[in-house]
């Protein structure tokens, strides 16, 4: 789960790290307000859950609180990259002397948090890792002792600080650290982190939480139910309600797998074929005939649906349920969209049988089943 | 040192009593495999397919030897468990539990590598020895002994793909799901290099898929010369929406990094045959074998 940028200052505030002077508002008269309580200028800055906000022009500044309100009128209720602006966060313009890049993130290789700072702030900085990696200190924390001083003393020195400005840094390493440590962080970032009259100030902040921790963190857990619809298409949305894994794609052919490598293959095959997928959906390895039947329908109610692709194979779930399902599903909804179904696994011959009487092709592998349900798409 | 399984490992279930538990024991049994005791907190005394249930697994290996341990354990408590059967010196330690948060996973990879543990997951099918012993949840009908060594990220792929295998005449050796989190104890150069000194392995089935960089790296490991024989592969995720998980938490495109083609083109450059369907892996290893 993405948090916005004004959520992930508050984590940060908790934890000791500065940020500027601000607030959030939803209407042009409460960004007047907040600008009037900083009495100067501000930057006016929406609230969407991508970097480049600024390049895309997301980012206004204004001198007055009647600019702040203008400006946020002319934010509020945008689109930018497809997603409306709801928010903007109201802060106080910094006079920034320098802008440097900290971030705490999960590294798969190591299976630890690395901590990623560099002198160059302020640009994306998988940009710099392109174009200059020497320009990244990068220190892998051990997961059984953490981040000691020490190591963010010296990660500090690495980027070039030395002295107080080097205990500064270190000091808001340490805080970032414990951010994402506290908050089961898949990523934290600070960029800029800003050099403003002696000290540092997170003028950005990005907190991603990983959704598999949101049990150990229920304020979140709330939170998350409403940034769902900031994140997912409206079917996606609704997927997530039945507790469907389900990603919405923009063709016409429907596909529903057991298991994420099968699904994803299929999609693949399916795309290989010619045809373009409307959909991901991945019923889990072990999926009962129950949720394929729920997942079905879900799909065959899709309006742009012109084929369905089923691919299951069942090591656990029975053949002749799964058929059972299909034909059940398809009764409720959809009944003229052409059904594939792949079926491979324990009473195999029960279950062709079934969705034979139903008039639903079964076949063989899914090269197969893939050449026909781009076949059948095309022609309905 | 990784450590797999044989007919001889005698193995440990933690969290025996609940469905997938209790239903893949039985499984398990059937298969051959040798599971001696079962362990789940405050269930001491009951019996799950015969299997007697301790409250902990040092209780359980007080009247049992046992080596190894799977877990079916819920997400919340998994990692518990896992480190219980690390410190009794269980070894390898299978963790089909999914959702297991990823900073817990972390702590317990690195508890694991400081003891010397092979932990095999989160979020794996598990391990299969062909014709010997499961400590998993594969069904066991797709495959059959045979010579081909499968490492997989996913489960019903890795099905697919052995069922593949033995349609075309060919069997398995050792079978390793790795698992589907971003977070896992073993990778791809983990599970090459213990095939490179498998005496039973002749050349390997690699599963991928899209996200982080293991099997660019385990491309390296092959160009670099640390594995020697014939690798054929698939790489799921090339109809992949960048930025989205699609099912599994580790398969994920971030930025412009873990594309399938990133990974394809990796392990073409390193020689291995890289198949445009999972149906020709196991046509390029019946090439290669036959």
């Amino acid at each position: 789960m993405k948090l916005f940028e004004y959520e992930a200052k508050q984590f940060f505030r908790r934890h000791g790290i500065p940020t500027p002077r601000g607030g959030v508002a939803s209407t042009p008269d409460e960004a007047a307000r907040v600008a009037e309580e900083i009495g100067g200028p501000v930057a006016v800055k929406s609230q969407l859950l991508f970097g480049g906000r600024g390049k895309a022009g997301g980012i206004r500044f204004a001198d007055t609180p009647e600019e702040a309100a203008a400006v946020a009128r002319a934010l509020l209720g945008t689109t930018i990259r497809d997603l409306e602006v709801r928010n903007v966060l109201v802060e106080e313009k910094l006079a920034i002397e320098d802008e440097i890049y900290a971030g705490v993130a999960v590294d798969r290789r190591s299976r630890s948090y690395v901590v990623l700072a560099s002198s160059e702030g302020g640009v994306n900085i998988e940009e710099v890792a392109a174009r200059a990696p020497e320009k990244i200190v990068r220190h892998v924390v051990d997961p059984l002792s953490g981040l000691s001083e020490a190591e963010a003393r010296s990660i500090a020195e690495g980027v070039g600080y030395s002295g107080r400005d080097a205990e500064g840094l270190s000091d808001v390493l340490l805080r970032l650290y414990r951010v994402a440590y506290e908050t089961d962080a898949e990523l934290t970032e600070i960029n800029p982190l800003a050099y403003v009259a002696g000290g540092f100030v997170a003028a950005d902040a990005r907190l991603n939480i990983d959704d598999n921790a949101l049990f150990r963190h229920p304020e979140l857990a709330e939170r998350s139910r409403e940034a769902e619809g900031a994140e997912l298409t409206p079917r996606e949305l609704k997927a997530r309600r039945l507790g469907l894994t389900y990603v919405e794609l923009d063709g016409d052919i429907g596909i529903i797998g057991n298991g994420a490598g099968l699904t994803m293959a299929t999609l693949d095959t399916v795309t290989l074929q010619g045809g373009r997928p409307a959909n991901f959906l991945d019923l889990g390895g072990g999926a009962s005939a129950e949720s394929i039947a729920r997942g079905v329908e879900f799909v065959l109610s899709d309006p742009r649906m012109r084929a369905l692709f089923v691919n299951i194979l069942g090591g656990i779930t029975r053949c002749d349920e799964t058929a059972r399902g299909i034909v059940e599903a398809r009764g409720e909804t959809g009944a003229g969209i052409p059904i594939v179904v792949r079926l491979m696994g324990t009473n195999e011959e029960e279950g062709r049988r079934l969705l034979a009487e139903a008039g639903i092709d079964t076949l063989d592998t899914m090269e197969e089943a893939a050449r026909t349900v781009v076949a059948q798409a095309e022609a309905s | 040192m990784v450590r797999f399984i044989d007919a001889d490992t005698r193995v440990i279930v933690q969290g025996i009593t609940g469905t997938q538990g209790s239903f893949h024991t039985g499984l398990m049994l059937d298969y051959g495999t040798r599971v001696v005791a079962g362990v789940v907190p405050g269930r001491a005394g009951k019996e799950v397919e015969g299997v007697p249930v301790y409250d902990t697994v040092v209780d359980a290996m007080a009247e049992h030897e046992a080596d190894a341990s799977i877990v079916f354990v819920p997400a919340r408590s998994a990692v518990f468990a896992a480190k219980e059967a690390v410190s009794a010196g269980l070894d390898p330690v299978v963790v089909i539990t999914e959702h297991i948060p990823i900073r817990d996973s972390m702590e317990l990879v690195a508890l694991a590598r400081r003891k010397g543990t092979t932990i095999v997951g989160p979020n794996t099918p598990g391990l299969i020895k062909s014709g010997e012993s499961k400590m998993g949840i594969m069904p066991a009908q797709v495959f059959r002994e045979g010579s081909i060594g499968v490492v997989s990220r996913s489960g019903t792929l890795f099905y697919e793909i052995a069922a593949h295998i033995t349609r075309g005449g060919l069997g398995q050796s050792t079978c390793v799901g790795l698992g589907g989190d971003p977070v896992v104890g073993l990778d791809y150069v983990d599970v090459l290099s213990w095939f490179e000194e498998d005496p039973e392995t002749e050349a390997v089935a690699l599963i991928g898929e899209i996200g982080g960089d293991a099997e660019e790296r385990a491309a390296e490991f092959i160009e670099g010369g640390g594995f020697t024989k014939p690798v054929a592969a698939y790489i799921a995720g090339r109809a992949a929406v960048p930025g989205k998980r699609m099912g599994h938490a580790g398969a994920i495109i971030q930025g412009s990094a873990g594309t399938a083609q990133s990974k394809m083109e990796a392990l073409k450059n390193a020689g291995v045959k890289v198949g445009e369907r999972p149906g020709d892996v196991a046509r390029a290893l019946l090439d290669i074998l036959t």
